[in-house]
């Protein structure tokens, strides 16, 4: 990749992300609202206290997973649009755990619950990777469909077979104490870092930086991350190069949905510690975002879940101490997205007109974007 | 199970997401994907309720509807032809976009961003009595269903023709299968991909508006997944207007018998997931297998 690629890469999510905020401080001011004061308040939200970080770190934890979900499978070609679903199988396989082996000691039972997470979430997109692989059908419909058939299933048991006893409310018994993720105020109390006791903030967080580096790790220092990226740029010659393309479809299907089966490890091993009925409201949908504005690369996605934590922290703060509604910050991450794609496309096309000039061969315009026919 | 009630409610059920996935049909006949249905299903929704409020008009509110989904497909339209981007990405973002836009604007104009307040729906349609037996006649068959109703119905007649046999249906295929060949023969693909997602926009629109103006109101998020049931309903009825009318009305169906059985033994999560379900086999081939247009996805 040459100089002007790689700067590239860089530039069109900052770009994005940038025009997406002056667009939306063109939204607060036809309201009659001063963009600065609405962004000085979202940015205080988000950084002016540690209590403040500690709830922008939990609510990135959920959107790395999602986001490692999405582009570890869009690595290997294939666009998992049923993040939702797989961590909410996920969670219910981690929370049944939970419930079932409360007798085991916290330094078995938490290694069972977090690869039980992983396990559903890995088995739901099992399903589409495998119909993807063996018949053909494209995964995004499946992926979607069972984004839906995950949220009823797990409803109905919920509500039907699983719930507290005496509670009105829509979910689970709490698991056992022991499965419970340990919060971070204790620990980083030590080092002098105050973070209230009450901050939801847990060790999720670390599995979250984990899960960064091992799908760094897979992706670039294994052979199945070789072979997945090597079928994402181009199936048909992975396969003359002797790579089981349908195996590493399901590998990549697989790996991801674990991923994203993960967020049981924040939502209810560190946080709720039950199962919920509806709990994530769009979680794996923010994954999709979320990756694309990292490029689908590891570190990527770690940046701009942080970035999308820190809006949706900072929401909160526009909805209690301004007359903007909260909302304001839906809309900057759709014209995020929106940007950002429509940006990729620009640089793509821009970086193959300067590489083919370079080379002498006049590459038409229509070609750039690597798709094209 | 079978009552004419339920029957009944299934037509309406069924209606917005016939005239969805008509939409949808539209836009990847074209060869282009569109899963921003549910997006602009609830911005048609919004603008029908925004337009009723300030005229009174009902019929306003359905121009309305029209129009916004005209215009938020005018989005999905040139990031994913013009730019070339992906169709998938676009749709993503324009329905996260749809939701973010309806529930700002909705606090900007009513002061909650919750739900609007109650609007007139719309007057069925009815021939004055006074025209005798016929009228009463023609009324019974005209004035039992609002009226978007039948025109969803009659879309669905309109759509199979223009598809079918007329020349504009002949290049929209046909861009959709192989668009180096229309290219070739002098055509416009850009301007036929453009023709479908417009018109998938102006579908689904109204789609929103009936739904709204159904209820009178509208409330956030009140395409509930629909725009996403249309968009299985056009895969199940193998991507033909006949077909989606047939899968939507079987959705609507188990929609309305869920309504009826709500809290009885009929766990209504297993009827809402019938859809899915149903999809997932139809795209493995169980029961015959649904092929959707070569060049869908692509962009050229």
């Amino acid at each position: 990749m040459s100089r002007f690629a790689r700067l590239s890469q860089l530039l069109s999510p900052l770009v994005a992300v940038a025009a997406s905020f002056l667009v939306g401080g063109l939204v607060v001011v036809a309201i009659g609202e001063n963009p600065f004061h609405i962004y000085a308040i979202l940015f205080r939200g988000a950084f002016g206290s540690v209590d403040a970080i500690g709830l922008v770190l939990f609510n990135a934890v959920p959107l790395i997973f999602t986001g490692l979900a999405v582009a570890f499978a869009f690595r290997a070609g294939l666009f998992n649009i049923g993040g939702e679903g797989q961590l909410y199988i996920g969670a219910f396989v981690c929370t049944l755990a939970g419930l079932a082996f409360g007798g085991l000691p916290a330094l078995v039972l938490i290694p069972l619950l977090i690869l039980a997470s992983a396990a559903g979430g890995a088995l739901w997109a099992a399903v589409p990777g495998f119909l993807k692989a063996r018949f053909g059908v494209h995964e995004v419909i499946n992926t979607i469909m069972m984004n839906f058939i995950a949220v009823g299933l797990t409803s109905y048991f919920v509500i039907n077979m699983l719930r507290e006893p005496g509670q009105m409310t829509p979910q689970t018994s709490e698991i056992a104490f022991a499965g419970h993720l340990p919060r971070l105020a204790d620990s980083l109390s030590l080092i002098g870092i105050p973070l209230p006791q009450a901050n939801p903030l847990n060790f999720s967080l670390v599995l979250a930086l984990g899960a960064v580096l091992l799908a760094w790790y897979i992706l670039y220092r294994t052979t199945l991350g070789y072979e997945i990226r090597a079928v994402g740029m181009n199936a048909k010659a992975a396969e003359y190069a002797g790579i089981n393309v349908r195996r590493t479809l399901v590998m990549a299907m697989v790996l991801s949905g674990a991923f994203a089966g993960l967020v049981a490890t924040n939502e209810i091993m560190g946080f709720r510690h039950r199962f919920l009925d509806n709990f994530s409201s769009g979680l794996g949908f923010m994954g999709i975002a979320v990756a694309l504005l990292g490029k689908n690369t590891p570190l990527g996605v770690l940046l701009a879940a942080l970035l999308f934590a820190v809006l949706n922290t900072g929401a909160l703060e526009i909805d209690i101490f301004t007359d903007v509604p909260r909302e304001l910050i839906l809309v900057l991450q759709a014209v995020t997205i929106i940007l950002v794609v429509v940006g990729n496309e620009v640089f793509a096309r821009r970086v193959a007109a300067r590489e083919g000039r370079a080379a002498g061969v006049p590459l038409p315009v229509t070609e750039a974007s690597g798709e094209t026919k | 199970m079978f009552e004419l009630a339920v029957l009944d409610s299934a037509l309406r059920m069924a209606t917005p997401l016939i005239l969805a996935s008509l939409g949808g049909l539209f836009s990847e006949r074209s060869g282009v994907v569109n899963i921003a249905l549910e997006g602009i299903l609830l911005t048609g929704a919004f603008a029908s309720i925004v337009a009723t409020y300030y005229t009174g008009n009902p019929w306003a509110g359905v121009f309305a509807g029209v129009f916004a989904g005209v215009l938020i497909s005018l989005i999905h339209a040139i990031v994913s032809i013009v730019f070339k981007a992906d169709q998938i990405v676009s749709g993503v973002a324009i329905n996260l976009l749809a939701m973010g836009l309806t529930q700002f604007l909705t606090w900007i104009v009513w002061g909650s961003s919750a739900n609007s307040p109650s609007v007139q729906g719309m007057a069925h349609w009815s021939l004055p009595e006074i025209w005798g037996p016929v009228a009463r006649g023609v009324n019974v068959v005209i004035s039992h269903y609002p009226p978007l109703v039948y025109v969803a119905l009659i879309l669905v007649a309109v759509s199979h023709v223009v598809l079918f046999r007329t020349p504009f249906g002949l290049r929209l295929r046909a861009t959709g299968e192989h668009p180096e060949a229309v290219d070739t023969l002098g055509v416009s693909v850009h301007a036929m991909r453009f023709a479908g997602v417009l018109l998938s926009g102006a579908f689904a629109g109204l789609g929103g508006a009936f739904l709204a103006l159904n209820t009178h109101q509208f409330v956030k998020n009140m395409s509930a997944g629909r725009g996403f049931i249309a968009l299985a309903a056009m895969i199940f009825g193998k991507w033909s207007p006949g077909g989606a009318l047939a899968a939507c009305l079987l959705f609507g169906y188990a929609e309305a018998v869920q309504m009826g059985f709500q809290g009885q033994a009929v766990p209504t999560q297993f009827v809402q997931m019938i859809p899915y379900v149903l999809t997932m086999v139809a795209l493995v081939g169980v029961i015959g297998r649904a092929r959707p247009p070569a060049a869908i996805g692509k962009p050229y």
